[in-house]
């Protein structure tokens, strides 16, 4: 199914749309009094778009400096190709520790991997505790937001789920009651586990450490615990330098929810005496990505979602209409580089009004690529052909003035004697679901321009 | 100073009378603007689309046109933008380079080749400013919220200098209309809901006249206030502007 059309079976429900909207919105507005509150933001998102333009102009260098410090840290670090490599890999983990009790923080990267099903079939079973995260996995429903994960649900979802899962009396709807739920449920978890997996917001090169940003605590008290950490993480998560943390810290928060900084930026160095930290550096997609000039910016994304807070058509369409990990702006430049037949609606799904580029912290050209993807998928045949064929018709008219004049008079003309009920029949005209058309003039400006001054 | 007027496609067929306040505007303002008659569209369908090649002869078609002039204007900022930003696939004549620089939307022309900041007459209406997304963060010809609170722009400036205008303070100050291009019926569905909510904004807040500087998201509103039948009228601001100056 393309967006367009699951985006429409979300709208049909008028006034769920209009709550995610403002629901989002409200997030946006928080987002832009954090910036207005800081007079050197734009100076901010320069300095931390060219620090990630250039680790990634430079990225198997820093790798392999990070990869190195973080051996001499005593840290266990993993290279992985693609998802199922990266699987294998915490699989043979959890095995070789024998383990039974796995937790997982937020990370986008294992969503990608789609690790929780991979560890199902072999039978581990793994836990959730990013607060939205769980509600979404007792639901068997994917992140619809790349921050507030379970943000497509209301707390009367959010209540009937834990009536179902968690044992909460029926028709609970009290954020607090349902929040004390969930923690009394998931503590039992934290402290029987023996592995915890974690994602990676940023990975410093210079010292081979990282860096692990959440406002829950989850992941504190899930890799403080457990005996062993695994920590994954997409190639381009790299900065250079400690110093350029700070650039990135006091963005992400800031843009993602209007935070000055998140309530835990945790470093991890070195595993603790008898613990074990292992990290894994995955490419899935990225490193072609990267060989795309046209859209290789794209990975300089630090994953704050603002793009989707922002855009219009996102919040009125929904996380899940995306039908890929990261939905919104963002993952509409990143998925068709995954599988641009089964992602071509995406780079679609937008006015490219470009306000997704504007809020981005690491200025990445979102809307242009959008634009640019778009030309890569109808080059590659992957636009319908009604419209391949329509456009080239229109292409033919446009160059051609005569046509044109004769095409525009019959379009008014026409529009002017058919029946209203034939011209805004909406099962031939999209246009007219909504909207009315414009009541045809009886002259053109051409025609106006040519009798006001006519040739001497 | 030799200066062609660009009127859209969708405007010459469907809104000649902005066509018409453009041209008189102009003339009022000392510009003896010409039309010339073999103009077509800039190529914007086609390339939003993804098909930038087929909008190639376009492109060429659009810059044989005009280059024989100092300034190309018109009354739409997204054709505009995407003459400068999206012909850099041609070749770069001197002729294309210069089409793409001399190619201004008419507020723009108005406020910064004209140098004009204000337009004497009357206009006592509540009037809603549909700031359109091309002509704010493409031309950065008004402020962006996602970059400051400060609400200004070159058209709310040029709107404010009317005596007896009530601008809408609206909720949303410069939320995409969801029109797109093609956009708007390939996604009809979120298309025309955000134009719904867009429309509901200026409605609460008191709009009685939508204008803004480009035609495509009024035709967009225009068909949503028509469909619903809404207490508002749509007027692109040349139509306003030319008709207070005597």
């Amino acid at each position: 199914m393309s967006h367009p059309k699951r985006a429409e079976v979300f709208t049909r429900d008028t006034e769920r749309t209009t709550w995610h909207d403002e629901t989002l919105w409200f997030v946006r507005q928080k987002r832009d009094k954090a910036v207005y509150a800081v007079p050197e933001f734009q100076e901010l998102r320069e300095l931390a778009s060219q620090i990630k333009t250039h680790t990634l102009s430079r990225l198997a260098d820093y790798l392999e400096q990070f990869e190195a410090q973080a051996k001499a840290n005593g840290v266990h670090v993993h290279w992985a190709a693609n998802a199922e490599e990266h699987n294998a890999i915490v699989l043979d983990i959890i095995r070789q520790e024998k383990a039974s009790s796995i937790v997982k923080s937020k990370s986008m990267l294992t969503e990608e991997c789609h690790l929780n099903p991979y560890l199902l079939r072999h039978g581990v079973e793994i836990v959730d505790t990013d607060l939205g995260e769980r509600i979404v996995q007792l639901r068997q429903e994917s992140p619809s937001h790349l921050v507030l994960p379970a943000i497509h649900l209301k707390k009367e979802d959010v209540g009937a789920t834990f009536f179902k899962h968690l044992g909460t009396a029926e028709g609970e709807v009290d954020p607090q009651v349902l929040t004390e739920a969930a923690r009394q449920h998931l503590r039992a978890r934290f402290l029987t586990a023996e592995v915890a997996i974690s994602g990676v917001n940023f990975a410093i090169a210079e010292t081979g450490s990282i860096v692990v940003c959440t406002n829950e605590g989850n992941a504190d008290l899930a890799v403080n615990l457990a005996r062993v950490h695994i920590a994954s993480m997409g190639i381009e998560k790299l900065i250079p330098r400690l110093s350029d943390l700070s650039v990135f810290t006091r963005l992400l928060a800031r843009s993602a929810t209007g935070q000055p900084a998140t309530t835990y930026t945790s470093h991890f160095s070195r595993p603790a005496a008898g613990k074990e930290l292992h990290i894994i550096l995955v490419d899935n997609g990225r490193t072609q990505q990267l060989g795309r000039p046209d859209f290789r910016a794209s990975l300089k994304c630090i994953r704050c979602g603002a793009c989707m807070n922002t855009c219009p058509v996102y919040r009125r369409s929904g996380g899940h209409s995306y039908d890929f990990t990261v939905p919104g702006p963002i993952g509409a430049i990143l998925s068709p580089n995954i599988d641009m037949r089964q992602h071509a609606s995406l780079p679609f799904a937008s006015t490219l009004c470009g306000s997704c580029t504007d809020v981005c912290p690491v200025k990445i050209d979102i809307h242009t690529q959008l634009y640019k993807w778009r030309q890569v998928i109808a080059a590659a045949d992957e636009i319908p052909a009604s419209k391949k064929w329509s456009m080239r018709l229109l292409s033919r008219v446009l160059a051609r003035p005569g046509m044109y004049e004769l095409g525009g008079k019959f379009a008014r003309v026409g529009l002017r004697f058919v029946p209203h009920a034939l011209t805004h029949a909406p099962g031939y005209n999209p246009w007219a679901i909504a909207r009315e058309l414009p009541e045809p003039p009886p002259q053109s400006f051409r025609e106006w321009f040519k009798q006001t001054n006519p040739k001497p | 100073m030799k200066v062609a007027l660009f009127i859209p496609c969708y405007v010459d067929q469907f809104y000649p009378q902005v066509g018409i306040a453009t041209y008189q505007l102009l003339h009022k303002l000392g510009i003896q603007a010409e039309f010339p008659q073999k103009q077509t569209c800039c190529g914007q369908p086609m390339a939003n689309s993804g098909c930038e090649q087929d909008a190639v002869p376009v492109y060429h078609h659009f810059v044989d046109t005009f280059q024989g002039y100092d300034y190309v204007v018109a009354p739409a900022g997204s054709c505009v933008y995407h003459v400068r930003k999206h012909f850099n696939i041609i070749e770069q004549t001197p002729a294309v380079q210069h089409v793409r620089e001399a190619t201004y939307d008419l507020i723009d022309f108005i406020t910064t080749i004209l140098g004009v900041t204000e337009i004497p007459g009357v206009f006592p209406h509540k009037v809603g400013l549909h700031l359109s997304c091309h002509g704010q963060r493409g031309l950065h010809q008004a402020n962006e919220s996602e970059m400051t609170p400060v609400r200004d722009g070159h058209l709310r400036r040029l709107l404010k200098s009317l005596d007896g205008i009530e601008l809408t303070e609206l909720d949303r100050n410069d939320e995409c209309c969801g029109f797109g291009g093609t956009f708007c019926v390939s996604e009809a569905a979120i298309s025309a809901r955000m134009g719904q909510d867009r429309v509901q904004d200026h409605l609460r807040n008191g709009t009685r006249v939508l204008t803004g500087g480009d035609m495509s998201c009024l035709m967009h509103l225009e068909g949503i206030v028509r469909r619903q039948k809404l207490p508002m009228r749509v007027m692109h601001a040349a139509e306003i502007l030319n008709g207070t100056i005597l």
